[in-house]
């Protein structure tokens, strides 16, 4: 199947950030979310977005160098699954949470042609549970993008159980088309991005705890030992401490295994609203 | 609190990008002139924080004459932007 049109569902930061590489490499896209206010805002980001990259050093590479109206003008937004009917691909990144997915993949089942495959953004749910939800297991594998979608070339890509050769093929070289690379793992409770980072910053966040550093020192740490651009408490304000605690919390209900058990200055931190920059306030005040 | 849509005075542009700039430079000082890109404390990800911060902070819609690296590398070149796209 020649892929035209991408449906990308979900319109927050990853979700836009993938209909703007799509729109970039020159595919139609159309963008869903229940939130026309969201829509709104991803069409402001996406154009803003464009712009940057048309002053970036080696943004050409990146498709950055072509007139952001034209690369806009591909994006057509909707408020329902409905606006799928002629997507050749689909990739969802709604919320991270079943009951949520659950019910777009039930109905985008039934709104998608037969052989269209479905790309799960997801770094909690198993692949293997998306798919028993729609009757085209075949079709249906991990892709999991990470922020900022349009500057990073590398995706984590997630076999299941049931995804065909085929399936993966395809999804392989349409991210070839973005200019991005997918690494194929396995189909396992947060595959291989969460499951090492996060008890990573979850580690870091027990050393503050247990007043064995501050969060300056240990992440100067990372930055001047490691080479990292960014320890791993700005990374975890950074991605949001409520995020971290829901995917430490997923990997620990997953494995059972009390290495994935979440810091109680973590669970205190959330519970206190100090998410990190969302909230102006985390390990680092904003 | 001001309202984002005055036209800031230099000064006043100059703190608020300042403030906003402090936080993302890894515990580095920087002068007006400072090239934090070229110097490595952040990377071109932080130009599109930057734009949505110089859009969100000041009420400017950016064009694409807005878009020389030269007005997002320093504090000065931020000014400046605010003062012309303002």
């Amino acid at each position: 199947m020649t892929i035209r049109t991408v449906g990308v569902i979900g319109a927050g930061t990853i979700g836009r950030g993938v209909a703007q590489s799509f729109a970039q490499a020159g595919y139609d896209v159309v963008l869903v979310d229940v939130s026309a206010r969201q829509l709104d805002s991803a069409t402001e980001q996406i154009a803003r977005d464009l712009l940057v990259l048309l002053m970036l050093p080696g943004a050409a590479g990146r498709g950055g160098g072509e007139d952001p109206a034209r690369v806009l003008a591909r994006i057509r937004t909707a408020t329902t699954a409905a606006a799928l009917a002629d997507a050749d691909f689909v990739v969802e990144n709604v919320t991270e949470d079943w009951a949520v997915k659950r019910a777009v993949y039930e109905e985008i089942d039934g709104v998608c042609r037969p052989g269209v495959v479905f790309g799960v953004n997801t770094s909690a749910v198993p692949i293997a549970r998306v798919a028993s939800a729609t009757g085209r297991a075949p079709n249906v594998l991990g892709l999991h993008f990470m922020n900022p979608v349009p500057m990073l070339d590398t995706v984590e890509v997630v076999r299941g159980a049931a995804t065909s050769q085929d399936t993966l093929d395809t999804a392989l070289a349409l991210l070839g088309a973005l200019g991005k690379t997918g690494i194929v793992v396995r189909d396992a409770p947060g595959f291989v991005t969460n499951r090492v980072l996060m008890p990573t910053i979850n580690e870091a966040i027990f050393c503050v705890q247990d007043g064995v550093a501050t969060a300056e020192q240990v992440d100067r740490m990372f930055r001047g030992c490691f080479g990292h651009p960014m320890g791993p408490l700005q990374t975890g304000d950074l991605i949001g401490l409520d995020t971290i605690l829901n995917s430490i919390t997923v990997l620990h209900d997953s494995y059972r295994d009390s290495k994935y058990r979440p810091a109680p200055l973590l669970v205190r931190m959330v519970e206190a609203g100090l998410l990190g920059r969302k909230t102006g306030r985390g390990f680092y005040t904003y | 609190m001001t309202d984002s849509t005055d036209t800031p005075t230099t000064g006043d542009a100059r703190a608020r990008i300042r403030a906003f700039l402090v936080p993302h430079m890894s515990g580095q000082a920087i002068t007006d002139t400072d090239d934090y890109f070229a110097l490595g404390y952040v990377n071109s990800l932080f130009a599109m924080q930057l734009a949505a911060f110089v859009q969100e902070e000041f009420g400017i819609v950016l064009k694409p004459e807005h878009m020389d690296f030269d007005n997002f590398r320093t504090v000065d070149g931020l000014v400046r932007l605010v003062g012309t796209a303002a």
